[in-house]
Formats: structure tokens, C-alpha cells, sequence
């Protein structure tokens, strides 16, 4: 049967095993990756079968870690490095951004660096500081970086290992509130490329461009929307760099309408890209502004604020009425 | 001492063998200690007289420090099961080492914590329950550095050995004889930062003082993990001297950093303090250590266990009776009541506190953005339908 139930975790998980099984080229790296198996428990297990030269344990420096996955990976092998919470990639982003993103143009595409880094990213499990971060665009303002992010367990399980094929740098952003979230997953089909935006609910009225942990609140939003006789259309960009402009242009030019919904802070963020490639693109067709809903420009809040920083169902209801409003 | 590398001369492919060791090739180094596990005075010609103060009152006042801290971090732990709290980083078996090093420190010295330092803290001044607005998720600190000379917890690994450093700096540029001191792990000794806060401080001659913790365990790491030579001998190599002491014996740990901070003030630069030390117990209240650790391990250091090895000098001596005791074990249920008081009467955050803080100057975005919330927030409350389409209504 190709077809199971599973979390997201545990998608993951599954994913890099099969990975590690196919291609003795595939290595998983980072903090903790070993004996506990992960912080998030992603690779539990996998040392335990594939060995400490496979699944290795790293010191507690995350410049080390992607810094010496670039050496594997001039050498030929294929890192999957984990970082262990979003806040703590920064003493690595040196290595991503002046080393990891830009090697393959120096070397006039003579290296290849396919280097997955897999962050745990976002708000929302109720943590102390440094521990909810939505960096996303902070790195896909980068040339030489793709950065995608699933929001489900059928595409965390198929986009990490098209990840982990590219031969490109990817930043696989994991949203951890939805690791526990369950869903089927095919493990035979064929899935979409990695770079390509998802319906994951038809609608007319108005179009919401989520990814990774917004895409399930859009859902909700979608549906609380159906209530009120609103037809609510859902895209799950699945990709912020490249982001699959055509596939939000096809749905805009259909609903006329666009909210994007993303946890990082509004401002500066990928929101503004999508609103300004759209509103080229698509301005004939637009029958409001494109407005964006996300965080603030304040720092994370501590645990107890949280659920007022991030945009709720609410929050993306209200913004769904100001566009039909126009 | 002579730090030797034997695992540079081992094969070129060796990979398998080098990661399958699990010990470093140099021999265990002796450890600075003056109170045995036993609860036996041992002499020390290099460090007596750093302690040679302490009459009978000084180290029951180590003992009283050692329990209290004890208790308030058993109390946070209780806490955190019960839900008052987010999450918890327990310092048991720490205690030595954060009360010998904390009450080596003058009033004007300054000290850098990572997120573990409540005996540290305790020794400072500063109230526990300011400890315990970020564990439960209501600050990101929220206490003033300043007041007590304690700057806030810093949670990213080994940032803070650099502020140290910087801070020690400017003790130096203003002439003041004051000394610094960084609290790490043996996990943050693998952080750039901290390697190149040895740079600096060497190359500056900074006055502060490195005192790792090396509890044995970053997370599931053990310190085999971060390095091949003992950690104590990595000053070598920066140009200053570096000193392991037994972490569980506090008056070793006193007599060490008070050594460490003396050498400081008179302007002979940094000392790395590696206190020999384990964690008894999770890594923080999210862990689960027996996935990677045995029972046997902590067993063992119990034995070794800081309060009890004091507890046992100071009834030998003479120097503490049974009411000195009964009486401390009250003191400490009384401080773990007005803790646990504290924290379920601490009060959530206004959500406008959100917006609060984010510059000293002011920001016109900041601004906007306040003002857009509080008319969002203010819309559920006039609306007479609050449901979760508030304000749909009147947009139609
Ligand atoms: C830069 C960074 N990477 C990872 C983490 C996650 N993390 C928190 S504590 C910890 C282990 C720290 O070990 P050590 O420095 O030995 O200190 P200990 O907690 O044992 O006192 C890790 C990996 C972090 N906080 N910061």
C-alpha cells in the first residue's frame, strides 16, 4: 500500500531514510541528529540504521555545520544539515549567504552545491525566545538559495527529497506547530515539481497565497468564509524562492482578489514581493489592493503574546472582508 | 603542560575509528579541589589561601546559598510540570559551581549568564522569580542588567562570551580595577564566538574571566563531542592561563575565581575556569535524556554531589548543628511557597506590549502598526456580534 497515514515528522523522517537508502551520497548532519534523534525526533532512528558516518553528530556550531557541508559537498556527497530552531541559524548565515548561495556563479557553474539546510521554523508552540522566528525572506532575498516550505505531510515527505536531489542550495523551512498534523501520503505517485504553487481548496471570490504553517489557518479561514456565502480560493505557494508567479496570476485572474498570509513580519517581507509582482502583472484584473496579512515589525513576542502576533483565523477573515469591501 | 595530540597521528583514514572513540586519548588532568567527595579538607598550596577567610558562618553561608538554589530550582521544575511555566533549564548539580564562582565576584564586577546561571543570579541580588518571567513566556527577560550587575539570560549559544569581552574591555579603557566574568557551557566551547572571544580578550588584554560549566552534556552531545584535548588547556593555545577545578567542591570553585578575578584586576588579562561539573539532570524540561545517557552515569555523580560533600565538613567540624539545618529546610519551604505565589500571580502582558520597546527613538511604522491593532482589538469589543467575523458586516 503507497498510500499512509502520517505526521509531518514523521513524513520527514521517512523521507530522509528513503534518501539516505537510495543515494549512499546523502548525508544527514547537525546537533542531536544521532542517538536522540532530533530535538523534533525528524531524524529518530536513522542513525541507528545507517550509522554514525551517515547520520552524524555534530559540534555545537552551526558555522561548522554548513561550512563543512560545503566541503562535502565539493567532495561529492549530499548534506542534509539541520539546524535546530530557526533563531539559531544566524552563526551559520555567513556560510549560506557569502559562501553556499554564490560558489556555484563563481565557479562559473564548474560546482555543484547541493546542500539541503532544514530549519524548524515559526511561532505558535508556545517557546521562549530565539525559538519562533519566520526568516524566510531574509534568505530568499539571496541569489543562489532556493527556500521552500511544505505545509503538509504529503509534501514534506516528496519536496525534501526533491530537495535533496537539486543540485542547488535549498533552506527547507519546516513549519514545527504543524509536525504533528496528520495526513495521507502517497509514497508512489508522482508529485509535483518542487518549485510549483498548489489549489489546496478551489474558490471564486477571492484568492489567500499562504505557505508552510498559514496554509491550515487559510484553510479554516476558507472554510468559516463558506458560512457566510463566500467562495474562498487557497494557494499553497510551497516555494518563496522561486515563488510559481503564474500559478497566483491564473487564480487572480480568476477571483480578482488577493490576500497573502505568511507569519513573518509584513514588512519588507515576502508578502511585498508577491503584492508588487502581482499588482504588475495582474492590475487589470484586480478588483482591490493586494493586502497582506503577517507579523509585526516588533521583535517575536514572548509565549504568552503570541497568539496576538500571529495572524489568526481572524485576522485573515478581516482582511478577506477589506478586499471584498472594494 | 603539554597537550598531546595523539589523534593527529593516527591513520588519514581513520574516520570511523577517530568518531568510535569516545574519550579523549590525554590522560583525566587533575582536578583543583579542596573538599573531597567525602567531605574532607584537602590542602592546596596554590589555593588555601584564597578561602583562608572563611570562618564557620562564610561556609554555612555557602551551604544555606547551595540549598536555596537547590530549592528554587526544584520549585521551577514543579512548576513547569504543573504548566505554570513553559519550560525549565534545571542546574542540579551545578550548585558549586555557580555559588563558588558567584560569591567570589565584588559588587562592581559584571557578570554575562547563559540561560542556567540561577545560582549565579541568586548570588547577585537579583530576585528568582525575575528569573522566571521568560520561562513562563511573559518576557524575554524583563529584568533591568544594570541593577544587580546581571545581564540578562542570553539563550544563542556562546553570544555572550563576546559582550564579556567587549565589557571587560571598557573596565580596561576607564582604568577601573572591576572584573568581568562569561558563563558557558562545554557545548558553546564549539561556537565561533566563544573562540573568538579568547582572541580578543587575549589580544586586549581583557579582564574577564571564561567560566565554563562542562557539565558533561550539550543536549545529547557529550563533551567528546566538542573536543579532543580537556577543555581547560584551549587557553594555551590563546595566550592565557587556563584552570580545571572540581565543579562540585564550592570551595575550589571560590578559590579558583577568586584567583581568576585577582589576576584580572591587576591587569594580566583573561583566565579560562573549566568547572568539572555534570548535570543531573534533563537538558531542560523538553528533554528526554534516556534516550542517550545511562542511569549509571548520574548514579555515580550523585556520589559525588556538592551540597551533601559540605554538608558532611561542616557537621564534622563542628561547625553547623541540627537546628542550623531543620532551620534552613524551612527557610527553603518558604522560599519555594513565595516563588510559586509569585509566578501564579504573574500577570499575562498587556498585548499592546507587543509594540512596546522595539526602539529607544521611536519608529513611524511601529507606530502605525499600534495604532492598526489597537482599532482591530477595539472592533470586538463595539461590534454587539463579536464572532470571528467581527467587522465583516460593516465592510459589505
Ligand atoms: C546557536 C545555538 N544553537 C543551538 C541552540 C540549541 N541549544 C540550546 S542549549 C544547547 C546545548 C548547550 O550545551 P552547553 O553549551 O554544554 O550548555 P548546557 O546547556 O549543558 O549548560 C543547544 C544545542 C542554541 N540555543 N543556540
Amino acid at each position: 500500500m503507497a498510500v499512509e497515514k502520517m505526521s509531518l515528522a514523521k513524513a520527514l523522517n521517512e523521507s530522509l531514510r528513503k534518501a539516505l537508502d537510495t543515494d549512499p551520497k546523502v548525508l544527514v548532519m547537525g546537533e542531536d541528529v544521532g542517538k536522540l534523534g532530533g530535538v523534533f525526533r525528524i531524524t529518530d532512528g536513522l542513525q541507528k540504521d545507517f550509522g554514525e558516518e551517515r547520520v552524524i553528530d555534530t559540534p555545537l556550531a552551526e558555522s561548522g555545520i554548513v561550512g563543512t557541508a560545503i566541503g562535502l559537498a565539493l567532495r561529492g556527497y549530499r548534506p542534509v544539515v539541520e539546524i535546530q530552531f530557526d533563531g539559531f541559524v544566524f552563526p551559520a548565515y555567513d556560510q549560506i549567504v557569502t559562501q553556499l548561495a554564490k560558489m556555484h556563479a563563481r565557479a562559473l557553474g564548474k560546482v555543484k552545491l547541493p546542500v539541503v539546510v532544514r530549519i524548524p521554523y515559526g511561532g505558535g508552540i508556545g517557546a521562549v525566545e530565539h525559538h519562533s522566528e519566520s526568516p524566510e525572506a531574509l534568505f530568499a532575498h539571496v541569489a543562489g538559495l532556493k527556500v521552500v516550505s511544505p505545509s503538509n505531510a504529503a509534501d514534506g515527505y516528496w519536496m525534501l527529497q526533491q530537495a535533496i536531489q537539486s543540485d542547488d542550495p535549498v533552506i527547507f523551512f519546516e513549519p514545527k506547530r504543524r509536525y504533528w498534523d496528520k495526513a495521507e501520503v502517497d509514497t508512489e505517485s508522482i508529485p509535483d515539481p518542487l518549485h510549483t504553487a498548489r489549489v489546496a481548496r478551489p474558490g471564486t471570490d477571492i484568492t489567500l497565497a499562504a505557505y508552510g504553517p498559514m496554509v491550515k489557518v487559510c484553510l479554516e479561514a476558507a472554510a468559516a468564509a463558506e458560512e457566510e456565502g463566500k467562495s474562498v480560493e487557497v494557494l499553497d505557494l510551497r516555494s518563496m524562492s522561486p515563488i510559481d508567479f503564474d500559478a497566483v496570476q491564473r487564480s487572480v485572474e480568476r477571483t480578482g482578489r488577493l490576500v497573502v498570509v505568511h507569519e513573518a513580519p509584513v514588512f519588507y517581507g515576502s508578502g511585498a514581493e508577491i503584492a508588487a509582482r502581482i499588482t504588475e502583472r495582474c492590475f487589470y484584473h484586480l478588483e482591490a489592493p493586494v493586502l497582506r496579512v503577517g507579523g509585526f515589525h516588533a521583535p517575536y513576542p514572548p509565549a504568552r503574546l503570541e497568539e496576538e502576533y500571529l495572524p489568526g483565523l481572524d485576522r485573515v477573515l478581516d482582511a478577506v472582508d477589506r478586499s471584498l469591501a472594494y | 603542560m603539554t597537550v598531546e595530540n595523539t589523534a593527529a597521528r593516527k591513520p588519514r583514514r581513520s574516520s570511523k575509528r577517530v568518531s568510535a572513540a569516545k574519550k579523549p586519548t590525554s590522560s583525566e588532568p587533575q582536578l583543583v579541589q579542596l573538599l573531597t567527595p567525602e567531605g574532607e579538607r584537602v590542602a592546596n598550596p596554590d589555593y588555601d589561601r584564597h578561602v583562608a577567610d572563611l570562618g564557620p558562618e562564610e561556609l554555612r553561608g555557602l551551604y544555606r546559598d547551595m540549598v536555596l538554589t537547590r530549592r528554587f530550582d526544584a520549585e521551577a521544575t514543579a512548576l513547569q510540570r504543573q504548566g505554570e511555566l513553559g519550560l525549565w533549564a534545571s542546574l542540579l548539580g551545578q550548585e558549586a559551581a555557580q555559588i563558588g564562582s558567584g560569591r567570589a565576584l565584588r559588587d562592581d564586577d559584571y557578570v554575562f549568564p547563559t540561560y542556567r546561571e540561577h545560582g549565579v543570579a541568586w548570588c547577585r541580588g537579583v530576585d528568582p522569580t525575575n528569573l522566571l518571567g521568560m520561562f513562563r513566556g511573559v518576557n524575554h527577560g524583563g529584568w533591568d542588567p544594570g541593577s544587580n550587575n546581571f545581564h540578562l539570560y542570553t539563550i544563542v549559544i556562546g553570544s555572550q562570551t563576546l559582550h564579556a569581552t567587549g565589557y571587560a574591555m571598557g573596565v580596561a579603557k576607564d582604568g577601573a580595577d572591576s572584573a568581568v566574568i562569561a558563563y558557558f557551557g562545554d557545548g558553546a566551547s564549539s561556537q565561533g564566538d566563544v573562540a573568538e572571544s579568547f582572541t580578543f580578550s587575549a589580544v586586549y588584554n581583557a579582564p574577564v574571566v571564561f567560566f565554563c560549566q562542562n557539565n558533561q552534556w550539550a543536549i545529547s552531545e557529550p563533551t567528546e563531542r566538542q573536543t579532543r584535548v580537556p577543555l581547560y588547556q584551549r587557553a594555551q593555545g590563546y595566550g592565557f592561563p587556563g584552570v580545571r577545578v572540581d565543579g562540585n567542591d564550592v570551595l575550589a570553585c571560590l578559590a579558583v575565581t577568586r584567583s581568576a578575578l585577582e589576576r584580572a584586576r591587576r591587569g594580566e588579562g583573561p583566565t579560562l575556569v573549566e568547572a568539572f561539573t555534570y548535570r543531573m539532570g534533563a537538558h531542560t524540561t523538553s528533554d528526554d535524556p534516556t534516550r542517550y545517557r545511562h542511569d549509571d552515569e548520574r548514579a555515580a555523580w550523585e556520589a559525588k554531589d556538592p551540597i551533601l560533600r559540605l554538608r558532611k565538613y561542616l557537621a564534622d567540624q563542628g561547625h553547623a548543628d541540627e537546628a542550623f539545618f531543620t532551620g534552613l529546610e524551612a527557610e527553603s519551604d518558604t522560599l519555594a511557597k513565595r516563588v510559586r505565589e509569585a509566578v501564579r500571580a504573574m500577570p499575562d502582558p498587556d498585548d499592546m506590549a507587543m509594540f512596546e520597546h522595539v526602539y529607544a527613538d521611536g519608529h513611524a511604522l511601529v507606530d502605525e502598526e499600534r495604532a492598526q491593532f489597537a482599532a482591530y482589538q477595539a472592533s470586538f469589543s463595539t461590534e454587539p456580534d463579536s464572532g470571528s467575523a467581527a467587522g465583516a458586516e460593516e465592510g459589505k
